[in-house]
């Protein structure tokens, strides 16, 4: 082994930061998956029929479908029947303000930063804090009410706004999509709920924090965001689970709406637990995101910072319905250890003058493997037609992999799609010469890494890029010999 | 200031230097000169930290510091600065981030405070007057796309900010136009003072125009076969280096 690597591989060993865990009381349902559990989580939400039924639905389709093998990871069979459904902080009546919300409760998330007191925050963020299965709470809901801008859980947004989610509800990913969509589509507890009423601009940010507390439970959340025509939102998720030495499941689904005109931007920062150094415990992350500009002249973007997850498997994708439509897909993909992830984007071109761009910058340290793989679709309507896809991949150490997997399919000949690859090495010489101007190779790192990242941090909202270029440091960071 | 006694180095088990002896003191420029494949560049590598060379024999010592116990960043800190003959591009880290990030840490190891922004920002503009350096070159990524010339007026401008009591410059004349020369000469000529001191090395006698040098040292097969003053580079000029190999070879066979 050179120099090299060996300086690479003495910080790119370093410990997960929110591995711990709290105890506190907890509604679970029985382990196992059936029927009758299905009943019993829709009967613990008091959701209405319809959903029930939508939901077991779901499960029948699920029955009869296999778990996908295509992607470039490997781990050991999930045994789905020995997994808890839902599981819940106990809390007496359900909170109206966060001055009722469990102070336990609370004190997870100030660990992990977030601040859910409202008068403590600056930064004019609302947030909704979604614990294992349910969300605790969601803030600045006045403020953004006034505006008839909704922003709740997906609990709550089916007792109070129905008819929105009966509409919208797998109008994205339908129930049939795919193993984990419907599986997903049977059991899923919570989640955020955004809707952006016609020429409405949301004033702040919204965010959702997920966290996985309990043990041997799978989360699966729902996010369901719609922008009517003219109107704007920028979303933000960010994810952390407990270390645990058995791997967890998150199968979540994300679906956005846009309407004419509308622009949605949706971000992540997801730093589930990775797994220790020898590749033992960590989240299973097999997400379905997708999002459809329905109408003219909409925009949908991705932007995503993955840190985390034993196993990712993740396809943030846009359906360029409408003419002028724009998809974008940000993202930044950091394996360390025996981390794997799978993950790109599908852009389906379907409208006229319909763009796409694709950014996906990997980086793989340790024994990880990281793998992009993208879809670029133009369907035979959609003249003029226009991709372009960078995917660069950044190596430490001689003993991970990244791999690239592209796909095109053009059915229009006046389609222009352009495609640009690389794949470089942290060099000596770079680290070199930031020690010789007085850097330490930790800093270096951090340095060269975030400088190569940056095109994606830039896309993110200001306070969230801080928070990602830290936590891309810390991800490769460890000891200095 | 810097003491090199009996320096022995070699890459992949290939003697490079045999044997260096140099004394340089505060306030001296030192030029080393020499044939391809002498060792210069050899010299100024090792004396910076770089890894790839395994040092066999001899020692360094720095202001007192036993030089070749320190760590590449350390040897920065305390005041060795290398001026690269092939600067490294970083893509996406802008030179002022670069540098910022540096000059702190650098203060931060010498016990000063580090600068806000604002007070950096303020440095800086009076240290881009030394090298005609142009501010919209700082906010483009470090060295990617610059031009030969201006990589090499942004190593002296780095030389600057980083206030180095030793200086070694690579080659820093290699790919310059003579206006180019003039303007990276009078920023290293202007940092000069008697406090610190400068090594030079380099091909061709051009560049000592520019930057007077107090002493001249001729490196050949991993040792310093020659040493006199500025007139040394002027002979070497006109008689190339042929009269000191035939010299120091046939002292080999006798």
């Amino acid at each position: 082994m050179s120099k090299d690597n060996q300086i690479l591989e003495e910080f790119t060993s370093k410990e997960y930061e929110h591995g711990w865990s709290v105890n506190f009381e907890a509604d679970e349902a029985p382990i196992g998956l059936n029927e009758e559990i299905i009943k019993w989580i829709s009967a613990k939400k008091e959701e209405p029929q319809w959903l029930l039924e939508w939901r077991l639905k779901a499960f029948k389709t699920w029955q009869n479908m296999t778990e996908p093998n295509w992607a470039n990871v490997t781990y050991p069979k999930i045994d789905l029947q020995s997994l808890r459904y839902y599981s819940a902080p106990k809390q007496n009546n359900k909170p109206k303000s966060l001055d009722e919300v469990d102070p336990e409760l609370l004190q997870i998330y100030e660990r992990l930063g977030i601040n859910l007191n409202e008068q403590k925050k600056l930064q004019g963020i609302a947030v909704d804090a979604v614990l294992d299965s349910v969300s605790v709470a969601t803030t600045f809901k006045g403020t953004l009410s006034k505006l008839g801008i909704i922003f709740c859980s997906f609990s709550e947004a089916v007792k109070e706004h129905p008819e929105l989610v009966k509409k919208y509800l797998g109008s994205v990913v339908p129930m049939t999509d795919n193993y984990y969509a419907a599986l997903n589509s049977a059991v899923f507890s919570d989640g955020s709920f955004c809707y952006i009423p016609k020429g409405v601009r949301c004033p702040m940010e919204l965010s959702t924090y997920f966290r996985i507390n309990a043990a041997n439970t799978g989360q699966f959340e729902r996010t369901l965001i719609v922008a009517e025509d003219d109107s704007y939102v920028s979303y933000l998720e960010g994810c952390t689970a407990p270390q645990r030495d058995e791997n967890q499941l998150h199968a979540a689904v994300v679906e956005i709406y846009a309407s004419k005109n509308a622009e949605v931007k949706y971000s992540t920062v997801q730093n589930w637990f990775p797994g220790d150094k020898e590749g033992k415990g960590g989240i299973y992350n097999f997400v379905t995101k997708r999002g459809i500009c329905a109408g003219d002249n909409s925009k949908i973007s991705w932007t995503q910072v993955e840190t985390g997850s034993a196993v990712t498997w993740k396809y943030p994708s846009c359906i360029l319905k409408g003419d002028n439509s724009i998809g974008e897909f940000y993202s930044v993909a950091v394996t360390n250890n025996y981390q794997q992830a799978d993950t790109g984007t599908k852009m389906i071109h379907i409208g006229k003058n319909t763009k796409s761009r694709i950014v996906s910058k990997g980086i793989s340290a340790g024994k990880s493997q990281n793998s992009y793989r993208g879809q670029v679709q133009v369907m035979k309507r959609a003249d003029n037609a226009r991709n372009f896809s960078q995917c660069d991949s950044l190596l430490m150490g001689d003993k991970c992999g990244a791999h690239t997997f592209p796909y095109i399919d053009i059915n229009n000949s006046t389609a222009k799609v352009e495609h640009e690859a690389t794949t470089s090495k942290i060099g000596e010489d770079q680290l070199f010469y930031c020690n010789q101007r007085g850097i330490s190779t930790e800093d270096a790192v951090a340095l060269i890494v975030n400088g190569y990242a940056k095109e994606v941090l830039n896309q993110l909202p200001m306070e969230f890029a801080v928070e990602a270029q830290k936590l891309l440091a810390l991800t490769l960071e460890g000891s200095v010999g | 200031m810097l003491s090199i006694k009996n320096l022995h180095a070699s890459i992949e088990g290939t003697p490079i230097l045999r044997g260096i002896n140099l004394e340089v003191k505060a306030g001296e420029v030192h030029a080393i000169m020499g044939p391809n494949g002498s060792g210069k560049s050899t010299l100024a590598s090792v004396l910076a930290g770089r890894e790839e060379y395994e040092v066999t024999e001899g020692e360094v010592s720095f202001k007192g510091k036993d030089l070749l116990d320190l760590a590449p960043e350390d040897r920065a800190r305390e005041g060795v600065f290398l001026a690269f003959q092939y600067p490294v591009e970083i893509p996406g880290v802008s030179s002022t981030n670069f540098l910022r990030t540096a000059v702190n840490q650098v203060r931060e190891y010498r016990g000063l405070e580090s600068l806000d922004a604002v007070k950096f920002l303020t440095m800086m503009k009076e240290k881009m007057k030394l090298v005609e350096i142009d501010q919209k070159l700082l906010s483009r990524s470090l060295n990617e796309g610059f031009s030969g010339g201006e990589k090499k007026r942004n190593e002296i401008f780095q030389m600057a900010m980083l206030e180095p009591t030793l200086s070694i410059l690579d080659e820093t004349d290699s790919g310059l136009d003579i206006d180019a020369l003039r303007i990276v000469s009078n920023g290293v000529n202007q940092l000069k003072s008697k406090d610190n001191a400068t090594i030079v090395v380099t091909h061709y006698q051009r560049l000592l125009d520019y930057i007077v040098p107090d002493f001249v040292h001729v490196l050949y097969k991993g040792k310093i076969v020659k040493s006199g003053t500025k007139d040394l580079a002027l002979e070497l000029e006109e008689k190339g280096y042929d009269w000191i190999k035939e010299a120091v070879d046939s002292e080999a066979t006798v």
